[in-house]
């Protein structure tokens, strides 16, 4: 496994190169159609949604978009949602539990854009509503962070039965940035912040937070995309299987469980 | 009543509490210093009243209605039936999952400061003798920030009620995640919400009582997945803070924006409602959710 600080994976995952849903989209899934709107406001390009088949079997694919150029990047908005991007997720996993087939997530956001219209249109309320439905959505969902997992921006399609990260991937309550502006007045100290936060995927696998990690190939995942298109591959095949073995009572009281217990207090 | 009246009337009130620290009046020697406690400056609209009377109409400003931001003692005071609120998971605290440099001494001072051990409280109370759980975050604690604890005791407020088929009653304000405490403090806002989508599933009632400010991640989660969600007037409500938006969009925001009137506007907030109607608003809430009134009326709330 990686022997790379938080710091070092910063920079891999904003490597150029790195491969974005756009690249794992058809290594990973077969007759993929994408699905557009959230059937209340307006399509949000920062999330592609959309079904296809894994391994043969149907799933419902949601992905949050990082641009691979300036120019992806503005179509996508950064990959930063807008309320209707939750919300046509939270129509396609609804559709996803409609047809029993498995919802996978693949997150890869600075978090959820912070603006004018978001908030008109209710950010805050979008967001709650996709943690509370995907709680008790009926059927499986596994979720993985590929890059960036920033804040409740990323949760919003994190609620899951597990969540796996890329080997480089980060997953934080806030950007570093962020965290090194607010506590210490002092955005520079960013470095600092990534290293101090505990936000790689083996500090996530000690908080219970991440259940695996997926290699990517040495130097990160830009380095060999078809590779790590197959690490991911292999551990969904293996996980869907396994989740399937679950009825659903049992599936969702185990996803309720894993949330229920995180939390660091004395009493 | 001019602000300089306004100050010679209360520093002949108490000529002892006014000595105006020397350094600073060096500096704003043209400026009225206002004593610290017995006036309040009103951050909405700058009117300026006098504590007593400002506490007397329950920490509401006179001039413009801001309601403004009070301890959860007042706040359960003014709201439960009297001698009727029984705390829970009183004696909880914080540790420090991600070894935060000063976090625990920080803690230590704001138990202290503030008399509680958290930024939220919780419990069970009657309102107009319906029995209700009941919590209050209390923004004197760490701007009532998200961290383990309170994500601990909202979960296990709403788990208590789902068992004894109560309603819970949530007054919101929150900076947000506790950034202090990392992806602990994120997974709450997933914590809370699954315990909210039992107790619903379970057919009871939830009613958020959005007071300010409620943002960030507490907006993003528990805040906004009330049943019915009441606002008080011109408190702050939103995602995402202000200054961040001023830098995504390098414009001005209106005044209003992110204000209870601005949700309600928008569509996310049922009602805006004064604190001196809240007990009744309440009270016919839960009278239209087949609650029914339990024990002996013991009058009113103190306040
Ligand atoms: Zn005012």
């Amino acid at each position: 496994m990686s022997e790379l600080t938080a710091t070092q994976r910063l920079s891999v995952i904003r490597e150029k190169g790195r491969p974005t849903v756009r690249d794992y989209i058809p290594l990973l899934f077969g007759n993929f159609l994408e699905l557009h709107g959230d059937r209340h406001f307006g399509d949000d390009a920062a999330i592609i949604g959309g079904i296809g088949t894994f391994a043969g079997r149907p799933v419902t694919v949601i992905a949050q978009v990082k641009g691979r150029n300036l120019e992806e990047n503005k179509l996508s908005n950064f990959s930063m949602p807008h309320p209707e991007g939750y919300r046509k997720a939270l129509r396609l996993a609804k559709q996803a539990e409609k047809f029993r087939r498995p919802v996978i997530c693949l997150v890869d956001t600075p978090g959820a854009f912070c603006g004018i219209e978001a908030e008109k249109r209710g950010q805050g309320e979008a967001i709650a509503r996709n943690l509370m439905e995907f709680m008790t959505l009926k059927t499986p969902i596994v979720s993985i962070v590929l890059g960036e997992g920033g804040s409740g921006g990323a949760l919003a399609l994190a609620v899951c039965d597990e969540l796996a990260m890329l080997e480089n991937a980060l997953y934080s309550v806030i950007s570093p940035r962020g965290f090194a502006s607010i506590l210490w007045k002092d955005a520079s100290r960013e470095s600092e912040a990534a290293d101090l936060m505990k936000i790689t995927a083996e500090d996530l696998l000690k908080f219970g937070v991440c259940e695996h990690i997926i290699p990517e190939p040495d130097g990160g995942a830009h380095h060999d995309p078809t590779l790590t298109a197959e690490n991911i591959s292999h551990y969904l095949s293996e996980v869907l299987q396994r989740l399937a073995a679950y009825d659903t009572e049992e599936l969702l009281e185990k996803r309720y469980n894993k949330f229920r217990k995180i939390g660091v207090f004395s009493e | 009543m001019a602000i300089e009246d306004l100050f010679k009337v209360v520093k002949d009130r108490s000529k002892a509490d006014t000595k105006p620290r020397p350094e600073k009046q060096k500096k704003q020697a043209q400026r009225v210093e206002i004593p610290q406690g017995l006036l309040f400056k009103c951050p909405r609209c700058g009117t300026v009243t006098y504590r007593d009377d400002f506490e007397r109409n329950k920490s509401v400003c006179a001039a413009c209605n801001y309601h403004s931001r009070i301890s959860y003692r007042e706040r359960i005071e003014m709201t439960a039936d009297k001698d009727t609120f029984t705390e829970m998971d009183a004696g909880m605290t914080s540790l420090n999952p991600i070894d935060f440099p000063g976090y625990e001494k920080k803690i230590a001072e704001l138990r202290e400061k503030c008399g509680m051990n958290e930024a939220v409280v919780t419990g069970v109370c009657r309102i107009h003798r319906y029995e209700t759980v009941i919590g209050v975050m209390d923004s004197n604690f760490m701007m009532a920030s998200m961290g383990s604890v309170v994500g601990e005791k909202i979960t296990r407020a709403f788990e208590y009620a789902t068992a004894h088929k109560l309603p819970v009653v949530l007054f919101t304000a929150s900076g947000g995640a506790r950034m202090q405490e990392g992806i602990i403090s994120l997974m709450q806002m997933a914590k809370t919400s699954g315990a909210i989508a039992r107790h619903g599933e379970a057919g009871q009632l939830y009613v958020t009582v959005m007071t300010d400010p409620t943002t960030g991640g507490v907006t993003a989660s528990f805040a906004s997945l009330g049943d019915i969600i009441i606002a008080e007037p011109k408190v702050l409500i939103g995602f995402a803070g202000r200054r961040v938006i001023q830098d995504t969009i390098k414009q001005q925001l209106p005044d209003d924006f992110q204000s209870a009137e601005f949700m309600l506007e928008n569509g996310f907030v049922d009602m805006i409602v004064e604190r001196k109607s809240l007990r009744s608003t309440l009270s016919k809430i839960f009278r239209t959710h087949n609650y029914t009134r339990d024990g002996d009326y013991i009058g009113g709330a103190a306040k």
